[in-house]
């Protein structure tokens, strides 16, 4: 089943609560996924730095060595910060650069995640203890994504966990499956997208860094993996200043969408949205299938 | 006429409305904060009169017999699925499979209803003050669905008997669907139908859409034959 839930802030009002208000609407979402679950939030955007959140599931990393190492590989400084098991890279170098050397040189630790202003937090578990393990209720930021997860298609594990991110600032989650995602992740990795799990979702959200790289505005990205991606499908991504919904052509997997004056939102199911401030006002609707929206601040 | 029995969501559990609910063999009862809840006035079986004050989840009033639900609000998938007969409104939007496997009653979306409005309906007349999303009265058997507005793309694929009433555009028709011509009984149900719903129409702008049949591969002469083995 999995449940899925996005906010995007239109106006500066919510930024100072978008993490508690994500609380909130992942929480109604527990029944849909009690087996994992996962946030990405966007926030603290640098021009001149990136954040990569990486993983060390069950393994003592010495981060501060790990750090130093990459700062000598890639010539520019990196500092860390942990979060339990996930630890939060602050470098000026680039972000994909980082990404590279992290996957190949700390094999131990999985990458969940890169940007300018993301940060992406993931665990196996009861989606309330992860969000409170996390501290996603103490968060600010512009907007977030959030999901909890029923498996269907790869192991109950961390790194199977939603959301996946294998571009700059850019992240999905899903409800639904996905059926040509082995040949589309082997097309992929033959345009030098790299994969660290087995999981459908990851290769979607790689298909989507794909075509963001190849010059696609997040909607043209969407639209032509409407073409592509095989399967069924709500998606929500989140990219460094933009949120965007899209559901297959036969709309399956439910979803419902809420705006106001000051955030647009999504979720599985209202109960969500019941939790958002001024919600009586909002315009409440389905997004039709096949059809791409999305929101950006400019 | 006395006061409607006041239910709050807030305080006590949807297990516990519904049960109450459930159990009235008639009267009122008026349901405050539902926050979008699953399965509310679910499988009521007397003539009770439910006004429910807010926005309500998946399965609102599934399977209602007798029933009048009201809900002052948008409603989540499956409104009124399976419903067998009484009334069911929405004032806002409905979420898809709204009026699904039907067999009678009404059931009347103010707003718009989405995907799947009508699948497999056997009986139950549907009112829709907007518009419906794709593959609306898919395998449609029996019933009448109006549309005040627009219908999305494969309007009654693989449709048997049921009636189709558009007033808008229609994207597309499904496989086997055709327009048809509306007849004077077609106006008078329209306008009774409409009166019931309280929406404001003219029956004669209505297109008239149904099975062309041709999709039937079940003859009564076929009765006797030996089946394979």
């Amino acid at each position: 089943m999995c449940g899925i839930v996005g906010l995007f802030l239109k106006t500066e009002r919510h930024e100072h609560e978008l993490g508690r208000l994500t609380g909130l609407m992942l929480e109604q979402m527990r029944d849909r996924g009690p087996d994992s679950a996962g946030f990405a939030i966007y926030g603290d955007d640098r021009d001149d730095h990136v954040r990569l959140t990486v993983l060390a599931e069950g393994v003592d990393v010495d981060w501060g060595d790990a750090c130093g190492r990459m700062a000598d590989a890639l010539g520019a400084e990196a500092t860390h910060r942990t979060v339990r098991d996930h630890a939060v890279i602050d470098t000026a170098a680039s972000g994909a650069d980082a990404r590279r050397w992290l996957i190949e040189n700390l094999p131990e630790a999985t990458v969940l995640g890169y940007g300018h202003g993301m940060e992406l937090y993931k665990a196996v578990g009861d989606p309330r203890l992860v969000a409170e393990r996390y501290d996603l209720a103490g968060r600010t930021g512009t907007h977030a994504i959030a999901h909890t997860r029923m498996a269907t298609e790869s192991a109950v594990t961390t790194a199977g966990s939603h959301p996946f991110s294998t571009g700059e600032d850019t992240c999905l989650v899903h409800n639904g499956s996905l059926s040509n995602h082995n040949l589309l992740r082997e097309v992929l990795e033959s345009k030098g997208e790299s994969f660290q799990t087995e999981n459908d979702t990851e290769v979607a959200a790689g298909y989507v860094a794909w075509r963001l790289a190849e010059g696609d505005t997040l909607t043209e990205a969407l639209e032509r993996g409407i073409d592509d991606l095989d399967g069924f499908y709500t998606f929500c991504v989140g990219t460094r200043d933009g949120f965007a919904v899209v559901r297959d052509p036969i709309a399956c997997k439910p979803a419902v969408m809420a705006e106001t004056d000051d955030w647009v939102a999504m979720a599985s199911e209202y109960r969500a949205i019941a939790q958002l401030p001024d919600v009586g006002h909002a315009t409440v609707f389905e997004p039709d299938p096949a059809r791409i929206f999305a929101w950006s601040r400019s | 006429m006395t006061a409607a029995t006041a239910l709050d969501l807030a305080g006590a559990t949807l297990r516990e409305v519904n049960s109450t609910l459930q159990a009235a063999d008639g009267g009122s009862f008026r349901v405050v904060n539902p926050q979008g809840a699953h399965a509310l006035a679910c499988g009521l079986d007397a003539p009770v009169s439910v006004h429910v004050d807010g926005p309500v989840g998946y399965y609102c009033a599934g399977m209602n017999q007798h029933a009048t639900v009201h809900v002052d609000g948008n409603a989540g998938t499956g409104l009124a699925e399976n419903v067998m007969s009484g009334t069911v409104t929405v004032t806002g939007n409905a979420g898809q499979s709204a009026g699904a496997t039907g067999h009678g009653g009404l059931v009347v979306v103010h707003g718009n209803a989405s995907a799947r409005c009508g699948i497999s309906m056997k009986g139950v007349d549907i009112v829709v003050g907007g518009d419906v999303g794709h593959m609306s009265a898919f395998m449609a058997q029996a019933g009448n669905l109006v549309v005040l507005g627009d219908a999305g793309a494969d309007l009654g694929d693989s449709i048997y008997e049921a009636r189709l009433f558009v007033r808008g555009s229609v994207a597309s028709l499904g496989a086997d669907c055709v327009e048809k011509e509306v007849r004077p009984e077609h106006l008078e149900f329209l306008a009774a139908r409409l009166a019931d719903a309280g929406l404001d129409a003219d029956p004669a702008d209505f297109r008239r859409y149904g099975s062309a049949r041709r999709l039937y591969n079940f003859h009564p002469d076929d009765v006797d034959a030996e089946v394979a083995r």
